[in-house]
């Protein structure tokens, strides 16, 4: 093409071509100079704060993955290893058992064990656990608290906007730094 | 802090708790309470503080069993250095991608590309990261003090345009692994007829215009939200998503890329960077001997034919004039468009969560629904009437950026739909078959198709190429 003469029109549409890109890359260069400036390099991760989670039981199904990446977690730190776990039996229990019907949880994910007179432990089994918050409630209203609910990130596709954050009642979605991707809650203050 | 004798006589079975003699804190919760007056919540709540601040049951100690409280697992996230491998797998990406068009015109290349980045950007990365939402980001970003870009998100956003800028759209070729889906499963394509193609191709901008107005009122992100193939990377999704994804799956198999060229707000960016670009696709290696094979070659309706000829005087002053008149309509399609946002301001901020929720207040104190007990819409309201000032102060502070950005974005559709009808006019002189700048994905295609091409690669004698319908009229 270059040994032709150029044609009139092609030196416009030439140079106005040029021109654009030419504004195109400052204009690029000045919006990355911003946004960098003001970026960091660390990644961040959504997380749920537990202490302004209202256990709606949204995060069971509102979250894009087919078994929400949402699990009950368990601070054992904080827990008071009740017989009577409000979080694990149904509000009027036929008897302090395991058996499925006095189970508050829907896919029985929670497992209870002995460990000594009168107290007993209570596991997530997370393969089970569907982020309904029905435990986490029974055991904010009536127990310690130690049942709440997280993201887990080995289960979190890091969606660009979590699609539960948008329904949360509570607005207790937010994003975290991916080095510190949970919000534990820790043993009372005193 | 409850006794033993206390904890005992709970443990017993006590059947009605909550409601009898497990002590005032729980009555705060009872819904029989929620409409008492902000006075008595706030009375109950100083009551309830000094129970919060010790365990309702001691933890026990395990005195006789010695045993040991386990801990609460972390998996870690994602590692931090993954997302400069996310982007050093992008850069790569786009350095192949030219390498196929430019170098080794191979659409064999392309293909083996497309099928590396849907295996890595969109069932292992699950489609997140991903220069489509990017945009948005970048916006809420600028207009959002308290949003922080990822460094990765940045790259993503204005690598793929720094190449469109001056080689056109290598990262539509074989990076996106969007593109890579349809492009693999287009077996039939079906020639889109020319007033479709111009019709739906304002849908990109008008999406675009949508994601970031959106994003800017940090209302979400409609660009992730609607996205109708992500669904098929995560093999999961809400059951509209999952249908639309499966329509346009089916729909890709006979229309080539219908989601990059009729809806991808990332592809409208791309499309008006290669506008601009410095190199571009060529179908012939060398020499075009207007031979007409490639005619049909392209898919995606971006070959354009030579200009036919010298046009009359007349009709060229008739168009000018088309044109012209059609550069006055472009200020009052804006303006309509603007005045039209304005009018829908009101109802379409009620996407935002925050001011949804305000409005939900206010119609509550006029005519309170009934909505049942632990429901969301429930426990939102409750929120609401704890701290109902800040609530209604930040929903009208958003309205506001609302009616600012349904403004803008009218206008945007306006002047979108003014500049498409007013380019329809526009004549462009071409001698060769040749991919339109910015609708060309080089894909490729359209290579094998050319006979000097064919010579080129050394599937045909270079005596066996075809005469030119122009030559041969010239001889006779």
């Amino acid at each position: 093409m270059s040994d032709k003469p150029k044609s009139e029109s092609s030196t416009r549409r030439t140079f106005l071509r040029n021109g654009a890109r030419v504004a195109a890359m400052t204009g690029l260069g000045a919006l990355g100079g911003v946004l960098v400036n003001r970026s960091q390099a660390e990644s961040w991760v959504w997380q749920i704060d537990p202490q302004k989670c209202l256990r709606c039981g949204n995060c069971a199904t509102k979250c894009v993955l087919e078994q929400s990446a949402v699990k009950c977690v368990h601070a054992f730190a904080m827990c008071g290893y009740c017989n009577l776990c409000t979080g694990y039996f149904e509000p009027e229990p036929n008897a302090l058992s395991t058996a499925a019907e006095n189970q508050l949880c829907p896919t029985g994910a929670i497992k209870r064990t002995f460990v000594e007179d009168p107290y007993y432990e209570y596991k997530i089994d997370e393969k089970l656990c569907i982020g309904c918050a029905k435990c986490v409630e029974g055991c904010n209203r009536f127990g310690n608290g130690s049942l709440f609910l997280q993201i887990r990130h080995d289960r979190c596709v890091h969606c660009n906007e979590c699609a539960i954050a948008r329904t949360c009642p509570g607005d207790a979605f937010r994003r975290v730094p991916a080095k510190q991707p949970y919000l534990l809650k820790t043993t009372h203050a005193h | 802090m409850p006794t033993q004798s206390e904890k005992k006589k709970w443990e017993k079975g006590d059947k009605e708790y909550g409601t009898s003699n497990v002590g005032a804190p729980f009555h705060l919760f009872t819904f029989s309470l929620f409409r008492v007056s902000h006075a008595l919540i706030v009375l109950l709540f100083l009551a309830w503080l000094p129970a919060f601040a010790e365990p309702r049951f001691p933890p026990p100690d395990f005195t006789e069993t010695n045993h040991q409280i386990p801990t609460t697992t972390t998996p870690s996230a994602r590692a931090e250095w993954l997302q400069y491998l996310d982007v050093a797998v992008l850069g790569a990406g786009l350095v192949v991608a030219l390498w196929c068009i430019y170098k080794q015109r191979s659409r064999r290349g392309l293909f083996w590309l497309g099928i590396f980045s849907l295996a890595y950007f969109g069932f292992w990365r699950k489609g997140c990261v991903c220069a489509i939402g990017a945009p948005q980001n970048v916006i809420l970003g600028l207009f959002d003090a308290n949003y922080t870009v990822p460094l990765s998100v940045i790259a993503f956003f204005a690598l793929p345009l720094i190449v469109a800028l001056f080689a056109g759209r290598a990262f539509c070729a074989g990076v996106c692994p969007h593109g890579a889906l349809q492009d693999l499963l287009l077996i039939k394509p079906v020639k889109v007829p020319a007033w479709l193609e111009h019709a739906l191709g304002v849908l990109p901008f008008i999406f675009l215009g949508f994601g970031l107005s959106f994003a800017a009122t940090g209302t979400g992100f409609p660009i992730c939200r609607y996205d109708p193939i992500v669904p098929i990377f995560r093999l999961s999704g809400p059951g509209l998503l999952i249908s639309l994804a499966i329509l346009t799956l089916v729909l890709s198999l006979f229309v080539g890329r219908p989601y990059c060229r009729f809806l991808c707000p990332y592809g409208a960016l791309l499309k008006l960077a290669s506008l601009a670009s410095k190199w571009r696709v060529r179908v012939t290696p060398d020499v075009c001997t207007q031979c007409q094979l490639c005619e049909n070659s392209c898919p995606f309706g971006a070959m354009r034919e030579p200009s036919a000829g010298n046009v009359e005087p007349k009709q060229l002053t008739s168009e000018r004039r088309r044109f012209g008149w059609l550069l006055v309509l472009v200020p009052l399609l804006i303006a309509g468009g603007a005045w039209i946002g304005s009018a829908l301001a009101v109802p379409v901020s009620k996407m935002n969560p925050t001011i949804e929720l305000a409005e939900r207040y206010i119609n509550q104190q006029k005519s309170p629904a009934n909505y049942g007990p632990m429901t969301p819409e429930a426990l939102s309201l409750q929120r609401a009437e704890h701290d109902s000032e800040a609530l209604l102060k930040s929903a009208t502070d958003l309205r506001h950026r609302f009616w600012l950005s349904c403004v803008i974005f009218g206008g945007w559709v306006g002047l979108v739909l003014g500049v498409k009808l007013a380019s329809l006019s526009l004549r462009t002189k071409r001698t060769d078959f040749e991919p339109d700048r910015g609708a060309c994905f080089g894909c490729a295609r359209c290579f094998r198709s050319c006979p000097q091409e064919l010579v080129r690669i050394g599937r045909m004698p270079a005596g066996d190429l075809p005469q030119s319908p122009v030559a041969a009229a010239a001889k006779t």
